[in-house]
C-alpha cells in the first residue's frame, strides 16, 4: 500500500482488521451521539468531568512560566524520534535483549494477542492482572484471554469498573468518566459479595474495588501494562500511573509483559522528560502524576523480587503506514486526552458514540487510519472545526487539518451521499460564475421573503436545521449586491444631473 | 501579527470590501455599516462585482480541487486592491490563512497567496491595528447591555479578541459590554456541521445560549454572520426572545434601522 493513503477495507493487503478483535462501531456515530444527549445520567456525568479537567488544566499551564517552551521541546524529540523511527526501536530491542528480556513485533491486534496467548499457554497461567493499555483494547485482548479460560482483571479503577459493567472505556486516561458515583455504587453491589457495607462516598468505593484487587495482585501469573514511553538507550518502558497499580501489576507476577505501540520509542531518559514535562499537566492538570515507574527487564539476581520473565510486544496497527503520509503528525499523539477534554462535540455526546477505542478529535482520525474510513465515515465530519484541539494539543497535532484531509479523501472515495456531492459540487460550480451566483442569490432572496415558500423550503429542503432553529429572515429589498448596484447607479445619475 | 504593507499613507487606501455570501443572502446591512465604517475610517471602499465566496463549503467538505479554483479566482479579483477587508473571521481566515495552504504546491500561486494574505483583514482588526483611526460615536446604545462571542476563527485563525471589544467601549456611549463565563466554546454552528449533527449542534447552541441569557445582556453581537445565523435561528423559538442578535458591524456603524437577526423578536 502506498503511504499518504488511508486505509480502506478495499486497499488492504492484510485480512480486515478488528473482525475478531475490537468491533468497530464507528459507523454508527449518528445514531449512537443521539441517543447519548439523549441519556441524563450520561449528561451529567460529563458535564461534572469536562469543566474540572479544562480548569487543572489551564491552572498546571498558568503555573509554568513557559510551557510553549514546553512543548516546543517535546515537540522536538517525537519529530526526531519518528525521523528515525527504525534506528530506536532496534536499539530499544537490542538493549531489552541485553536486559535478558525479549521483544515480540507484531503487524496485527491478532499477532499481538496470539503472541500474549502462547506466553500465557507456555507458563500455564490461570489468572493475569492488567495496568491500563489503550493498545490491548485496540487488540480486545481480555476477550482474547477469557476465551482461552484465562481469569482476566483490569487493576486501574476506571478500567476496573467499565470491565464489571462489560463496556469499553469512554475515555483514553478516565475511562469510566460516563459514570456517576451513584452508578458505580450500584455496580459494585451487583457483582461483590457486600452485605450491608455502606458505599456512599468516592472514599469506600475506592476502598472496596482496593479490597478486591489486592487478591488478585497476588494471585495474578502474568502481569500485563501498557508503556506511556519506551526508553531506546535502556531498553525500559516507563508507565505513568495515580493509582501504582501499574508498579503492582508489573512486580508482582512471575511474567510481566508491556504492550506498546512502535511510536512510543524516545531515544532517551532526557527525551522522556521533555514529554512527561506536557503529558500530565495536558491530561489532569497535575505536574507529573504520582506514579512513574520504568521497568527494564526480569529481577536481577541480586533484586528480591520481580518478575522472572519480560516481554514488550510492539504493536505497528497500521502506523508504519501514516510514517511518511500527510497524517504522520497522528504519530506524534501521546494520548494525553487534552484534544478529548477540549472538544465541544465529545463534551456533548461522551465517547461510546465515537464507536472504537479512541475517541474525540484524535479518535476521529485514528480510528478510519486504523479500521477503514469506510467503516467510520461519520468521525472526520463530527467537528465544528473550532480549532480547539489544536490549540491544547501539547504535540502541535493539526487536528482540524487532518480531519479535512480525511474529509478529502471521502469525497474523492465516494463515500459520501450523492446528494451531499451533488450539492456541494453545484456550490462550488456556481461560486465560480459569478453571474449565476447573483442570479440564484436573487431568487433565493425572493423565495425567502415568501413565508410560504419558505416553510416549503424549511419543511423539505433544509428539515435538519429547522429542527431546532428558524432560517434567517431578510429583512431589506435585495442582497446585498443587489442593493450596492442600485445605489451606484442612483448616485452615478445624480452626479450627472448636478 | 501580520505586516502591514508599505501603502503611501498620504493617498486614500483602495479597499476591497468581500461581503461573503451569508451577508449577501442574508443580512446586506452589515455590507452598508461595514462601507460606513471604513469610509469615515478614511478608506476608498470599492466592493468588487464579481465576488462570491471565499469557497469553505467545499474546501471543508472535500472539494480540495474545487476550493483550489475559487482560491485563484478570489486571488485574482482582489489582489489589485491596497487591503481586503471582511466582516468575517471565517472568511478572513480562509483568504489568510487556507488559501496559502492550498496552493503551497504551486511556487506562483503561493507567492499571490501570500501577498493577498498580508493585506487581507477581519473588519474589527482592520480599523484598530491597521488604520487606528478615529471614529465617530453614538450613543442610541446608551444603558444597553451588550455582549460579545468571539468566533472561533477570529479568536484562534486570527488571535482577534480585543479589536471588537475595544470598538465597542470606543463608540457605543453608555453601553456595558459583558463577558462570557465560557468564551472559549464554540456556538455550534461549524458550517455544515449544523445540518450534518443537527442534533448536536443544537446542544451547543442551546448552551451557548444558557451562557448569553445569563449575563442579561440586550443584544449580543459577533464579528461573524455564521455564528450569528447560528444563535438567532435558535433563539427565535424562545419565547419570549431572551436577547437580540446582530453582527457587530450594525452596533458599530450604528445600522440599527433593521431588525434583530431573531425574528419576531419584541425587543
Amino acid at each position: 500500500m502506498k503511504p499518504g493513503k488511508p486505509t480502506s477495507p478495499e486497499t488492504q493487503s492484510n485480512p480486515p482488521i478488528h473482525s475478531e478483535t475490537s468491533s468497530n462501531q464507528a459507523l454508527f456515530f449518528k445514531a449512537k451521539s443521539s441517543e447519548a444527549l439523549l441519556d441524563d445520567t450520561l449528561q451529567q456525568a460529563l458535564k461534572k468531568a469536562q469543566g474540572g479537567f479544562i480548569e487543572k488544566r489551564s491552572q498546571a499551564i498558568a503555573d509554568v512560566e513557559n510551557f510553549d517552551s514546553y512543548k516546543q521541546q517535546a515537540q522536538l524529540v517525537k519529530n526526531h524520534t519518528l525521523d528515525h523511527l527504525a534506528y530506536y526501536l532496534t536499539q530499544f530491542e537490542e538493549n531489552v535483549t541485553k536486559n535478558g528480556g525479549h521483544v515480540h513485533w507484531a503487524s496485527t491486534p491478532e499477532q499481538l494477542n496470539n503472541i500474549i496467548l502462547h506466553i500465557c499457554e507456555r507458563r500455564d497461567a490461570k489468572s493475569v492482572t492488567k495496568g491500563k493499555s489503550m493498545i490491548s483494547e485496540e487488540a480486545n485482548l481480555n476477550a482474547a484471554l477469557e476465551a482461552a479460560g484465562i481469569d482476566v482483571t483490569e487493576t486501574d479503577l476506571g478500567e476496573y469498573i467499565i470491565q464489571l459493567a462489560k463496556e469499553p472505556p469512554s475515555h483514553i486516561i478516565v475511562p469510566a468518566i460516563h459514570k456517576t458515583r451513584q452508578q458505580v455504587e450500584a455496580l459494585f453491589r451487583e457483582t461483590h459479595d457486600l452485605g450491608e457495607r455502606d458505599l456512599d462516598n468516592i472514599a469506600a468505593l475506592v476502598d472496596e474495588a482496593r479490597l478486591q484487587l489486592r487478591q488478585k495482585f497476588l494471585d495474578a501469573d502474568v502481569g500485563i501494562t501498557g508503556a506511556n514511553m519506551l526508553i531506546a538507550d535502556t531498553g525500559s518502558a516507563m508507565v505513568v500511573t495515580n493509582e501504582g497499580n501499574g508498579d503492582l501489576t508489573a512486580t508482582l507476577p512471575k511474567v510481566h509483559i508491556v504492550t506498546a505501540s512502535i511510536e512510543k520509542v524516545v531515544p532517551d531518559l532526557e527525551s522522556a522528560s521533555a514529554i512527561l514535562r506536557v503529558l500530565a499537566r495536558s491530561a489532569t492538570g497535575q505536574p507529573i502524576t504520582s506514579y512513574t515507574s520504568l521497568f527494564s527487564g526480569p529481577s536481577g539476581i541480586e533484586d528480591l523480587d520481580g518478575p522472572d520473565e519480560f516481554h514488550v510486544i510492539l504493536l505497528d496497527n497500521q502506523r508504519s503506514q501514516m510514517l511518511g503520509s500527510p497524517f504522520e503528525d497522528m504519530l506524534k499523539c501521546i494520548k494525553c486526552g487534552a484534544c478529548l477534554n477540549h472538544c465541544p462535540v465529545y463534551s456533548a455526546v461522551g465517547g461510546h458514540a465515537y464507536g472504537w477505542v479512541y475517541p474525540g478529535p484524535m479518535g476521529s482520525v485514528l480510528t478510519p487510519l486504523m479500521t477503514g474510513l469506510k467503516q467510520s465515515s461519520d468521525l472526520p465530519n463530527a467537528s465544528t472545526f473550532c480549532g480547539r484541539c489544536e490549540e491544547v494539543c501539547p504535540m502541535g497535532i493539526p487536528l482540524p487539518e487532518l480531519l479535512r484531509q480525511l474529509r478529502n479523501k471521502e469525497h474523492e472515495d465516494h463515500l459520501t451521499s450523492w446528494k451531499t456531492r451533488f450539492s456541494l459540487k453545484g456550490f462550488m460550480w456556481g461560486i465560480q460564475h459569478p453571474r449565476v451566483f447573483h442570479w440564484i442569490t436573487k431568487t433565493l432572496r425572493m423565495i425567502l421573503a415568501n413565508s410560504v415558500l419558505t416553510r416549503l423550503l424549511e419543511k423539505h429542503v433544509l428539515t435538519s436545521w429547522y429542527s431546532s432553529k428558524e432560517l434567517p429572515k431578510n429583512y431589506s429589498k435585495g442582497t446585498f449586491m443587489e442593493q450596492y448596484q442600485q445605489d451606484s447607479k442612483q448616485k452615478k445619475s445624480k452626479q450627472k444631473k448636478s | 501579527m501580520k505586516s502591514v504593507p508599505n501603502t503611501p499613507q498620504s493617498t486614500t487606501p483602495k479597499v476591497a470590501l468581500f461581503v461573503t455570501c451569508l451577508v449577501n443572502q442574508f443580512r446586506p446591512n452589515v455590507g452598508f455599516a461595514a462601507i460606513t465604517l471604513l469610509e469615515h475610517a478614511g478608506c476608498d471602499v470599492i466592493v468588487p462585482k464579481a465576488q462570491t465566496c471565499c469557497g469553505q463549503p467545499g474546501y471543508n467538505n472535500g472539494l480540495r480541487n474545487a476550493a483550489i479554483e475559487t482560491a485563484k479566482s478570489t486571488i485574482k479579483l482582489l489582489e489589485p486592491y491596497d487591503y481586503v477587508v471582511l466582516p468575517s473571521g471565517s472568511c478572513t481566515g480562509m483568504l489568510s490563512k487556507h488559501y496559502p495552504a492550498l496552493l503551497s504546491d504551486d511556487i506562483a500561486w503561493k507567492r499571490r497567496a501570500d501577498s493577498l494574505s498580508s493585506k487581507t483583514w477581519e473588519l474589527c482588526q482592520f480599523l484598530v491595528e491597521c488604520l487606528d483611526s478615529t471614529l465617530p460615536t453614538h450613543s442610541n446604545l446608551e444603558g444597553k447591555t451588550i455582549s460579545y462571542q468571539d468566533s472561533c476563527s477570529c479568536k484562534r485563525e486570527l488571535n482577534n479578541t480585543s479589536a471588537p471589544r475595544q470598538l465597542i467601549n470606543q463608540l457605543c456611549n453608555g453601553s456595558n459590554l459583558v463577558e462570557l463565563k465560557d468564551p472559549e466554546s464554540c456556538c455550534g454552528f461549524g458550517g455544515t456541521f449544523s445540518v450534518k449533527y443537527p442534533d448536536i449542534s443544537e446542544r451547543l447552541v442551546s448552551d451557548k445560549t444558557q451562557d448569553i441569557t445569563a449575563t442579561g445582556a440586550d443584544i449580543l453581537v459577533s464579528a461573524d454572520l455564521g455564528c450569528l445565523i447560528n444563535i438567532a435561528g435558535y433563539t427565535s423559538r424562545a419565547e419570549p426572545v431572551p436577547f437580540e442578535v446582530r453582527h457587530i458591524a450594525e452596533i458599530l456603524a450604528n445600522n440599527l434601522e433593521t431588525p434583530s437577526m431573531t425574528s419576531g423578536s419584541k425587543k
